[in-house]
């Protein structure tokens, strides 16, 4: 079957006045109709420019693309800019981060998730406005049809990322990007929220591209995992595979990072060493070489490539091998033990 | 809302109150005998005091004061001795010149600086923007007289295109109207637009970096409709201020072009009135252009709710 998007060695370079940095470098991936993949890692590791790369809504001054976007067989970098709008929120939409700012304060929400369908699906403002109060009824707004009155300063954060995902599904889209969707709110609202994208996307048998640095999301929603690393993808499993044995060291870091509830609370919890390097100096080997505890000369000399093995399972490292031994030595000792 | 209005009107009066005597002070301070003036130099002091009586220059200049703020309060502004009328009606007269003047240099000003702003933020950094805000940044420096003898010298002496000084009313015919006014307001006016194009320019700049233009973007809304409707609305807050206090300059700016160009405004008749030390005639038409300023204001402040619902909300409140 055909994916529904590809991405084919993607680079997103921009020019800065220090010169020009490579954001997003060599990126390739798949999405299936129906598939709910997670994009992951730190901030400032590519993964928002990698999605705004998908509807090129960065600044086309100061942005150069290379490779391919392919959208069902189609290279979206090589569509006009009328084509792509016709492509925007209406085939694909996006849900960003801060459900605050990213409504506009001076119109009313109808009038704003309207805009989006009378652009789209051409019909007139009455139409719009009743799938409008349809859109909002199916994200579990109350009393929608009053609502659509309201300005966004009116309603809550929940409410307006609710409004958000009105907007973004006004128009039936194939494909969701969603931007840590949930970063911004309350944890009860978090789950709320992403069980209303799941059902949605079951419901529309849409392709959903989860960015988080919230390992715990996407074991609950994701079917595949894709860790991104300095503008690299550095691991890319499905789910299960990820947290029962990841390869690559900064992903095992990741997983190792995040507090368990019936964990040992002496214990401090593991911290990567180092900071991120800027993408301006980008380590020549190995990007996460400075960092990781396995690094050998040649992770500090020579990039190594993204390999996929036999299960499916894609790294980016010298010592996976290494890696995964020892993890299965640890795992024999540690059962012995019990 | 009226409950603001009204509000909004009664803290006129301290503010009236604060400019009425610094008005009147700083007139009654200043050297410069009306009485003697009147007369002219051939009086005799006799004749000078004898009038200074009559005209109550005689007495404290607090009860000066007190006489004179007891009849604004009722609405008398006071009697022009020169012209021999009351102030108000003087004021009224020479009123429609000046707010013509100011209106068609407010107009001028926000056409041709909303679209510059606006065009200099989209191609920021870029040639074009450049050039604009070197324009701008002339408009602000070249004093209204200079620009309004420079625009004489080309427009009206060199390619005889417009009349050199002088003034139409509306009466005779919109036309003439303008073709008298068009100068003196684009003198007046570029100042205005400089400023205004400034802030449009970086009011702009914000707005278009907020996360909503990307939400409009992504929802496949066209760059102009993205400009125009999403960003403008929001970007226009700042612009109205700029543009209501500007207001209040122009009629300080008035009285300058008024005289360059021999309008028959405000702006003349104060300056007259201050030549022949008419005190009652300087005292009203102060009192009355501080009074249009709060007025300008109160209703830019209004405004504020047209463009941005939160003001709307919290002025319910």
């Amino acid at each position: 079957m055909e994916p529904l998007l590809k991405l084919n060695q993607l680079k997103t370079i921009f020019s800065t006045e220090k010169g020009k940095v490579t954001a997003v470098d060599d990126v390739s991936f798949e999405i299936h109709a129906g598939e709910m993949v997670g994009l992951v890692g730190e901030s400032g590791c590519g993964k928002s420019v990698t999605s705004e790369s998908i509807l090129q809504l960065l600044n086309e001054k100061t942005t150069n693309y290379e490779g391919k976007i392919l959208y069902k067989g189609k290279n979206l970098l090589e569509l006009s800019e009328e084509q792509m709008r016709g492509i925007r929120g209406n085939e694909i939409s996006m849900i960003f981060q801060d459900p605050m700012s990213s409504l506009n304060p001076v119109y009313t929400i109808g009038n704003q998730i309207a805009e989006a369908i009378m652009i789209h699906q051409r019909v007139g403002k009455k139409e719009a406005n009743l799938r409008a109060i349809e859109m909002l009824r199916l994200t579990g707004i109350p009393s929608p049809e009053k609502r659509i009155h309201e300005y966004p300063h009116e309603l809550s954060g929940g409410m307006r990322q609710r409004v958000m995902i009105a907007l973004a599904l006004s128009c039936k889209p194939q494909l969701l990007i969603a931007d840590e969707p949930t970063t911004a709110l309350d944890v009860t609202i978090q789950s709320q929220i992403l069980e209303l994208i799941q059902e949605l996307r079951e419901e529309l048998d849409m392709g959903v591209i989860l960015i988080t640095h919230d390992l715990g999301v996407v074991a609950e929603v994701c079917t595949r995992v894709i860790v991104m690393y300095l503008g690299q993808i550095i691991e890319e499993a499905d789910v299960k595979t990820l947290f029962k044995s990841p390869l690559h060291p900064y992903t095992k870091g990741l997983l190792k990072s995040i507090p368990h509830l019936d964990g040992d609370r002496t214990q401090k919890l593991n911290v990567i060493k180092g900071v991120v390097p800027s993408l301006q100096d980008v380590p020549s080997g190995c990007r996460f070489a400075p960092r990781c505890d396995f690094a050998t000369e040649q992770c500090h000399e020579n990039p190594p490539e993204l390999l996929e093995l036999e299960n499916g399972q894609k790294v980016r490292c010298w010592n996976y091998e290494h890696i995964l031994r020892e993890a299965k030595d640890h795992a024999v000792t540690t059962s012995e033990n019990k | 809302m009226k409950a603001y209005i009204i509000q909004r009107l009664l803290s006129l009066i301290p503010v009236m109150l604060v400019v009425a005597v610094v008005v009147f002070f700083i007139i009654h301070l200043t050297p410069g005998d009306p009485a003697a003036v009147i007369l002219g130099p051939d009086a005799s002091i006799e004749e000078v005091n004898h009038l200074r009586e009559e005209m109550g220059l005689n007495l404290p200049i607090y009860e000066q004061f007190l006489i004179w703020i007891t009849k604004v309060v009722q609405g008398d502004l006071g009697w022009s001795i020169y012209m021999d009328k009351p102030v108000l009606q003087a004021f009224l007269e020479n009123l429609a010149p000046t707010l013509s003047l100011a209106l068609m240099a407010q107009i001028i000003a926000i056409l041709i600086s909303i679209p510059a702003g606006i065009i200099a933020a989209t191609k920021r950094g870029t040639f074009t923007d450049q050039t604009f805000m070197i324009i701008s940044l002339l408009g602000i420096s070249v004093p209204n007289f200079l620009l309004a003898l420079l625009l004489v010298l080309v427009f009206a002496i060199n390619f005889a295109l417009l009349p050199v000084a002088g003034f139409q009313p509306l009466s005779s015919g919109i036309l003439p109207h303008i073709q008298y006014l068009i100068l003196p307001a684009f003198a007046l006016g570029a100042i205005q637009a400089a400023l205004i194009a400034r802030v449009t320019r970086s009011s702009m700049l914000d707005v278009l970096n907020a996360n909503y233009i990307k939400t409009a973007r992504s929802k496949g809304v066209k760059k102009n409709v993205v400009i125009f409707k999403h960003a403008l609305k929001n970007a226009f807050i700042p612009i109205l201020t700029v543009i209501g206090q500007t207001f209040g300059q122009l009629i300080a700016g008035a009285v300058v072009i008024e005289t360059v160009f021999n309008i028959p405004g405000i702006g003349q008749l104060i300056i007259n009135a201050i030549m022949r030390r008419d005190f009652e005639v300087i005292q009203g038409t102060i009192l009355l252009i501080a009074f249009s300023y709060v007025i300008i204001n109160l209703i830019v402040d209004l405004l504020y709710g047209f463009f941005d619902p939160r003001v709307r909300l919290s002025a319910k409140n």
